[in-house]
């Protein structure tokens, strides 16, 4: 029944789809009028992590906007975690609940879209019919249309683009480090300076995911599915740079903060001297907010670090497609890209291309005052690709066979 | 007499309706939990795991160690500071302490014990010297001393509670009156005449005291260790790894749990016989121990006191973070003040709290209704106690991330999703504690009123509503205020039964504190509090209010 379903849903799409490149923006326009219409009047759930108030706010600013323009009323579902709404879609996909299910759109990326997207789990795809898909860069920012090695196939929408950076405070560290290497000399002239957050942590996986990419001896490996003939080979010179890193990190690497949250607090806290996060806009954001002092500054190491996209996906038994895709395309909207990129808002970078934008539009971004904390566009390093999602699952399995449990 | 007849026999009924109420959601749950732990290999993958021993001792060790110290600490109290003024003013902070939530106690106490948290920054740098926090392993440490002082902490109040509960059946003034007469000092003449009797009835508040310690989530991710962490964490953190795969092996490792909570059971339930052979003893050799209230009594003041000290610093600590603008190490104090997080927090505030205090005020009628339904029938047809007390257990032992997913299924499947699924977790939640905390003050009842009234006239129901629950109104209130408590407190039921949809202050602040914000978690924390407080206060105070003309009933 479920598997029915989605087949004809999917059917239905991809003649969709097929039609829009052959008629350009007027022939989805008249079909996305009927999602229009079919969305007035519809309540969106978003099951969405609630562990920012930032974010939260900005969701109900959006939820705002989607009641006034396009009657869609928004609600936001705060999670603690994204696997808690994947899990509620795969007990109702279980319980065969194929329509009416409690998740309407979801904020996703990496192994959970992964997960949902091979169970079936997913509605779609949706993306490439939003009007606004066409700002979207997809060329100068691969990692909207790829998520974790893995094409999105229009089954999930980007809403945001994050790459790691790292934080540190300008009053007691004059220059940071300029290199992963450098990062590395550093830590053992400082002992208990710095830290990661634990695997299978989002962010503690992607510290091991920075450091195997800028070690690894060919990093296109990585863009491949894991290969457990060479995986300890491949795997070696980042368990060898931990084991050096170890004894020198924040309480001898016997504990470690719990997620970027918590490393924040560290930072702020003065427990550690360099911090790092998955968002180039948070330190100014939380200098802005008063969280941290003036006096945070940011830096990337000189070959790049981690950058990926966050999305948006529809379960396939919501009963509220349209108002989802409404709010999905709401998103991608000038006008709330560039409140999601404001640092006194959310900080977050763009997905749409500035080039393709009205000179309207582009003032919007361009006006903003970025705070002192945040690299202008130049001194961004290059993001550097996500490795497939099967490197994730790894890289944390490993670590926690070989740091997980105390000697 | 028909009507009569109609209404003995839905009494019959209630006990029935309460075993199902309890029994049947653990029991689809455990089914979901036990079918996919068959799967073979899924015992296999647990006991592969090198962090098992570890995880597993961790959770014997700082549960039993907390119930243990949390038990020692009550009864400490009660034999030593009775009477006194700090006893007083320690059962004034009890509504107060109970009604924080598990989450909250342990963010405060981790604020204030982390080499960054409060009482490094009260000394420091004058004292200490230090500009920056020293690099000292105090919370998470890897021997669960943190956990276990934090569990320690939440857990005397709940037992101070019950033991206020139980403590007016035990006729405990005459009897260490009677012993002082004999020359005992009031500590010996409380171990060795009342505690036997107080034992009795607190026995089972004891042991829910035990399965919490050793299962409990949200405090051991927040104090406990995390190379590895306790059992039910990493069973937490295997049921909601994204690929799904590693479902079977949270649900074996939730069965290893159920063992060990048995096992920790059984080992608690030998050394109860152990102190009580040791006590029989003592009373044999007729010690007066005159010079042990010398000791008691500044032991218990100094213990119950650092206690209660410590949980108000912590929580004082987050409500001065919810003002607090830039807050820099050592800073005793916030640089600046701000009202900017409780502004921001003002408006999902109103719904939350009426959801959440709405269905509180129904979990707590309906469980108070059926506690005194089957206790009434246990006491009319002499059913045996028994009965009811195994099932009583289920909700209790079992660690709800085991049977909650699969009661999601079942709730699915039925179709009774959304309130009336979350209506019904919460009252196999706080079922149990309603009864443990009402069970033994109405079993105490002094037996001979009943057929005193009878003699005089009255019928059962007469007697019940007359003379038996306006004697027992303090039991009956407190047992709905710890079940108004234990509602307000769910989280896990709450989301994934109401399918996230259902918004509750505890719902609200656990989403936030995955953000690790001190300032926000302090505002919801402090929220959270009042509405229970608001329940025990009125269990308190309603009576003694109501009956200040009723000698015996107005303390």
């Amino acid at each position: 029944m479920g598997v029915e379903m989605q087949r004809r849903d999917f059917g239905r799409l991809a003649l969709g789809l097929a039609l829009v490149p052959a008629f350009g923006r007027g022939a989805h326009a008249a079909g996305w009028g009927d999602v229009v219409a079919a969305a007035k009047g519809q309540t969106v759930w978003w099951h969405a992590w609630g562990g920012d108030p930032k974010i939260n706010d900005f969701i109900a600013w959006v939820g705002g906007l989607a009641a006034e323009r396009f009657g869609v009323t928004l609600e936001h579902v705060k999670l603690a975690s994204t696997a808690d709404a994947v899990a509620a879609v795969v007990a109702e996909q279980a319980a065969g609940k194929t329509s009416g299910g409690s998740v309407d759109l979801i904020w996703i990326n990496g192994e959970n879209f992964a997960a949902m997207k091979a169970g079936g789990l997913l509605h779609g795809p949706f993306a490439l019919g939003l009007p606004h898909w066409r700002l979207v860069d997809v060329v100068g920012k691969p990692v909207v249309v790829t998520d974790a090695t893995l094409p999105t196939e229009g089954f999930e929408s980007p809403w945001a683009i994050a790459q790691m950076v790292f934080e540190y405070d300008s009053a007691r560290l004059a220059v940071p480090p300029a290199s992963m290497a450098e990062l590395g000399d550093w830590i053992a002239q400082n002992p208990g300076r710095f830290t990661y957050p634990q695997p299978p942590d989002y962010l503690g996986v992607t510290f091991l995911k920075q450091v195997l990419t800028t070690t690894i001896d060919d990093p296109a490996k990585l863009q491949r599915p894991v290969d457990p003939a060479s995986w300890a080979e491949d795997t070696a010179s980042l368990w060898a740079t931990l084991d050096a890193m170890h004894p020198n990190l924040w309480r001898k690497a016997e504990a470690f903060p719990a997620n970027e949250p918590a490393m924040g607090q560290l930072l702020a806290d003065g427990e550690v001297d360099i911090g790092f996060s998955f968002n180039p806009g948070r330190a100014s954001a939380e200098i802005a907010a008063g969280n941290l002092p003036e006096t945070i500054r940011t830096f990337m190491t000189a070959e790049g670090t981690i950058g990926n996209a966050s999305f948006l996906a529809i379960p396939f038994n919501s009963s509220v497609k349209e108002g989802a895709q409404v709010i999905a395309d709401i998103i991608l909207s000038p006008e709330v890209q560039a409140r999601a990129h404001d640092p006194a808002v959310l900080g977050f970078q763009t997905v749409l291309n500035l080039a393709a934008l009205t000179d309207e539009d582009r003032a919007r971004f361009t006006a903003l005052d970025l705070g002192a904390a945040t690299l202008t566009p130049d001194q961004m390093a290059p993001a550097l690709a996500e490795p497939h999602a099967s490197w994730s699952t790894g890289l944390a399995e490993e670590w926690q066979r070989r740091y997980g449990v105390a000697e | 007499m028909s009507l009569n007849l109609r209404r003995i026999s839905l009494l019959r009924l209630v006990p029935g309706v309460t075993i199902a109420a309890l029994a049947l959601p653990v029991a689809a749950g455990l089914w979901g939990t036990i079918s996919p732990a068959m799967q073979p290999g899924a015992f296999r993958a647990v006991f592969d795991w090198p962090g098992l021993w570890p995880a597993a001792r961790l959770s014997l060790v700082t549960g039993m160690g907390s119930t243990f110290a949390a038990l020692l600490i009550t009864l400490l109290v009660l034999a030593g500071l009775r009477g006194t003024k700090v006893y007083s003013a320690l059962i004034r902070l009890i509504s107060p302490l109970l009604a924080v939530p598990h989450a909250a106690a342990a963010l405060g106490l981790a604020f204030l014990i982390a080499p960054s948290g409060g009482i490094a920054r009260a000394l420091s740098p004058w004292a200490t010297g230090w500009q920056v926090p020293p690099d000292a392993l105090i919370l998470n440490d890897p021997a669960g001393l943190a956990l276990t002082f934090g569990l320690m902490a939440k857990e005397v109040p709940f037992l101070l509670l019950m033991s206020l509960a139980a403590l007016p059946q035990t006729d405990a003034s005459r009897r260490i009156t009677l012993a002082q007469t004999l020359g005992y000092s009031g500590a010996m003449g409380f171990a060795l005449v009342v505690l036997p009797a107080l034992y009795r009835q607190l026995r089972l508040p004891v042991y829910a005291v035990l399965a919490y310690a050793m299962t409990t989530v949200d405090m051991a991710q927040i104090l406990g260790p995390t190379r590895p962490p306790t059992l039910s964490v990493q069973i937490t953190q295997w049921m909601t790894a994204p690929d799904l795969t590693q479902r079977p092996l949270a649900a074996a490792a939730a069965l290893i749990q159920l063992g060990l909570v048995l096992g920790a059971l059984a080992v608690w339930r030998g050394g109860e016989a152990t102190v009580a052979r040791g006590l029989a003893a003592l009373a044999m050799a007729g010690h007066r121990a005159a010079w042990l209230d010398r000791l008691v009594t500044p032991l218990a003041a100094l213990l119950a006191g650092g206690i209660v000290a410590a949980l108000i610093a912590g929580l004082a600590g987050l409500s001065l973070w919810s003002f607090a603008g830039l807050w820099q190490f050592p800073g005793a104090l916030p640089d600046s003040l701000t009202a900017q997080v409780w502004m921001q927090a003002a408006p999902g505030l109103a719904e939350a709290t009426l959801t959440t205090a709405a269905l509180a005020l129904v979990t707590a009628g309906l469980a108070v209704a059926l506690t005194l339904g089957c206790l009434e029938a246990e006491h009319r047809f002499a059913l045996p106690a028994s009965r009811t007390r195994l099932i009583l257990w289920l909700p209790l032992l079992v660690p709800q991330i085991a049977f909650l997913p699969g009661l999601h299924g079942l709730s699915l499947a039925s179709g009774a999703g959304g309130i009336w699924a979350v209506l019904a977790a919460h009252l196999t939640f706080a079922l149990p504690y309603a009864f443990l905390s009402l069970a033994p003050a109405w079993r105490a009842y002094d037996q001979r009123i009943a057929p005193l009234a009878a003699s005089l006239g009255a019928g059962p129901a007469r007697v019940f509503w007359t003379l038996r629950l306006p004697m027992l109104s303090r039991a009956v209130l407190t047992a709905g205020a710890v079940a108004f408590a234990v509602s307000v407190g769910q989280y896990l039921p709450t989301l994934l039964l109401g399918g996230g949809r259902i918004e509750t202050l505890t719902t609200e602040a656990v989403a936030l504190s995955s953000g690790g914000n001190r300032r926000l978690i302090g505002a919801y924390a402090l929220l959270q509090m009042v509405l229970p407080a608001l329940a025990f206060m009125l269990a308190m105070g309603g009576p003694a209010l109501a009956f200040r003309n009723r000698r015996g009933m107005a303390a």
